[in-house]
């Protein structure tokens, strides 16, 4: 495979679980600055496409490039040392620190033992926290052990943590699962704020928010692409009525 | 006081005011009322609980932050004492004291077994500094094998710990069996002197027991210091979301072998000192019952607390003897009981129990003003989280938070 501009360029991907085919010869691409979302039924295979892209899942066949690297053989903290950050469907963090802590930790520096043992908290590092802090709009709750937080206050936070290593490809399980209509307001502000400088791959199920956020919308129907193309387009595809809006 | 008090205060490797006194508090008992208070005898017990508080500091480490439960934290205490037995052994079989024996000069017990020469691996402990450095780097070498075939391919949690349990009860009967190179079920015996000084003394045992003080704090220190860094931070990262530590770019088995490394060496410090103090190392300090007791002085403790640690060990041996000078029959119920009491009412041990219940006295507030440190598994807490998610499902403005903070305190 010859290389390319696309940030992300997954092709012929396939994977299979005891002869179950989650992905079936997959094929995407995703550019730079673009923010992608990936929608279809439950078992469509959405949230295996980002395991196999940050190495939570090994493939059985196929290549992701990265940046024209391929991702397929490293390993997870390989893969996030290249520039792929992930938030997983239930917010994932770290309940027991506070929430400076789990920005701090999260800092792309000191990350072998021995520089953890001696990273020293700089203000490069204090400034950084504090500028996610502000655009996760956490900024006054920065001491609050993170288990006190509500359910979408913790999804940004973990945004935040990702935001933190400063990714080339951010890639989100369900974003606004179990928010407010007001956060989810918030939370589509953030993201199109924040696919700036970088891409975004996001997998979602609330349309709403699909329409507020999607440059370009790929359809998962088992494990195999459906259509492709803008939110307008998607709707009006007929397969697509038929196998999930339709619904 | 004060001013000297808020110097030490800037420094995080005391854990701010409150890790100061503690440190203080600590200090005082085992370095003057200790030794003021009991005769040499029960000082030399207390010293001989303190090489087991080494193990229990090295739980705080390994299984109160990394969450890393390892029930044979005995294969590390016995490596390291077994070391400092080695060298005493061959000390004391001079040829001119075991001239009676097949063989002179070797260990009682191996002329015993028919050997007819030192085996190849006693051969290093005739020196007393590659005996240190055998006490030191063996037990983290050992703890790095096992670190590193069991880390790298993800095994954790209860698998864990049985097989820590499985490598401990190895090493013991392997000691057990090999009577000939180990001395058997008796372990070493005998021991009298380090360097032609006899350690049976008591002012030898005085030394020594300052000596085990010192190194133990020595310990607390250093695992302080690893706590305090974002090392220890991201311990309890793992401890709490190890997929969330992958996923941001970590090698989450380097951090965890490591920690076991310094657990391991940190506890084989510990066993040296014992035999130095008790005089004899055997393989019922190696097995599964001493590594799950000092699991229990670490839970009873504290898990999370460095100092209420050692108090655990200090409190759980006191009890022991206690009990078991007078209803020995009855203390290995009363210690299962325990355990179970710990688990189920105190989770954070007697450090949680002190912190909680400290807040409210008067004259120990300035010592918590400053460092609103939150308890974690407090119920307090769990009350406040759940008026957050009432409040969430109530979609009211998540600021209410904000509050709870206060409430809590």
């Amino acid at each position: 495979m010859s290389n390319t501009d696309f940030v992300l360029s997954i092709e012929d991907l396939t994977v299979s679980f005891d002869g179950f085919k989650a992905v079936d010869n997959l094929t995407m691409y995703i550019d730079k600055n673009e923010l992608r979302v990936v929608i279809g039924p439950n078992g469509a295979g959405k949230t295996t496409v980002l395991d196999l892209i940050c190495g939570k899942t090994k493939s059985t066949s196929g290549s992701i490039k990265f940046m024209n690297k391929e991702l397929t053989k490293l390993s997870e903290h390989e893969i996030v040392r290249e520039g792929v950050g992930r938030k997983f469907q239930t917010p994932s963090i770290y309940e027991n620190l506070s929430v400076y802590q789990n920005l701090e930790v999260s800092y792309p520096k000191g990350r072998g033992v021995f520089g953890s043992l001696t990273f020293k908290r700089t203000a490069e590092v204090e400034a950084q926290v504090r500028k996610v802090a502000e655009e996760i709009m956490l900024s006054d709750l920065l001491d609050l052990e993170a288990a006190l937080l509500s359910h979408g206050q913790k999804q940004w936070l973990e945004i935040g943590m990702l935001l933190m290593q400063d990714p080339e490809l951010l890639m989100l399980d369900e974003p606004v699962a179990g928010m407010s209509a007001k956060e989810r307001d918030q939370t589509a502000e953030l993201l199109n704020k924040i696919c700036n400088n970088r891409s975004v791959l996001v997998i979602e199920h609330d349309m709403e928010f699909v329409k507020k956020i999607a440059h370009k919308v790929t359809v998962l129907h088992q494990g195999k692409i459906l259509a492709e193309g803008s939110m307008d387009k998607v709707q009006e595809d007929e397969k697509v009525i038929e196998v999930y809006l339709g619904h | 006081m004060n001013a000297i008090l808020s110097k030490l205060n800037s420094s995080e490797l005391l854990g701010g005011k409150k890790g100061v006194l503690g440190l203080a508090v600590l200090a005082a008992v085992i370095f003057i009322l200790l030794p003021l208070g009991v005769d040499i005898f029960r000082l030399n017990l207390v010293g001989k609980y303190l090489t087991y508080a080494f193990v229990a500091v090295s739980l705080v480490l390994l299984w109160g932050n990394g969450g890393i439960l390892s029930l044979g934290q005995g294969i590390f205490f016995g490596l390291g004492g077994y070391g400092m037995a080695m060298f005493m052994k061959l000390e004391a079989s001079d040829p001119i004291s075991t001239k009676i024996q097949t063989t002179p000069g070797i260990p009682d017990f191996m002329d015993w077994n028919q050997l007819t020469e030192l085996p190849w691996f006693w051969e290093p402990f005739n020196s007393l500094p590659l005996t240190i450095a055998a006490i030191l780097i063996i037990p983290a070498l050992f703890a790095y094998i096992i670190g590193f075939a069991m880390f790298k391919r993800r095994v954790g949690g209860v698998y864990f710990a049985i097989i820590t349990q499985a490598i401990a009860l190895i090493l013991s009967i392997l000691i057990v069996g090999q009577q000939g190179l180990t001395g058997g079920v008796n372990g070493i015996t005998d021991l009298k002197t380090m360097l032609g000084w006899d350690t049976r003394t008591d002012s030898a045992k005085y030394i020594l027991y300052y000596v085990n003080g010192i190194l133990l704090f020595g310990c607390i220190l250093l695992s302080r210091y690893i706590l305090t860094s974002k090392f220890g931070m991201l311990l309890l990262a793992m401890r709490d979301k190890e997929e969330r530590v992958r996923f941001s770019g970590y090698d989450v088995s380097d951090f965890k072998i490591f920690i076991f490394c310094v657990a391991a060496m940190i506890s084989a410090i510990g066993g040296a000192m014992f035999t130095l103090q008790v005089g004899f190392m055997s393989p019922s300090f190696v097995g599964i019952v001493p590594s799950i007791e000092m699991v229990i002085f670490c839970a009873v403790g504290g898990r999370i607390s460095l100092i209420g640690a050692v108090y655990g060990t200090l409190l759980v041996n006191y009890g022991k003897t206690f009990f078991s000078e007078t209803y020995p029959e009855l203390w290995l119920f009363l210690m299962g009981g325990l355990f179970m009491a710990v688990v189920m009412f105190f989770p954070n041990g007697l450090a949680g129990l002190w912190d909680q219940h400290a807040r409210k006295l008067k004259f120990m507030k300035r010592f918590y003003d400053d460092t609103p440190e939150p308890e974690r598994f407090e119920p307090t807490l769990s009350a406040a989280k759940d008026t957050a998610e009432a409040a969430v499902a109530k979609k009211e403005k998540p600021a209410k938070v904000a509050n709870m903070k206060g409430a809590k305190a």
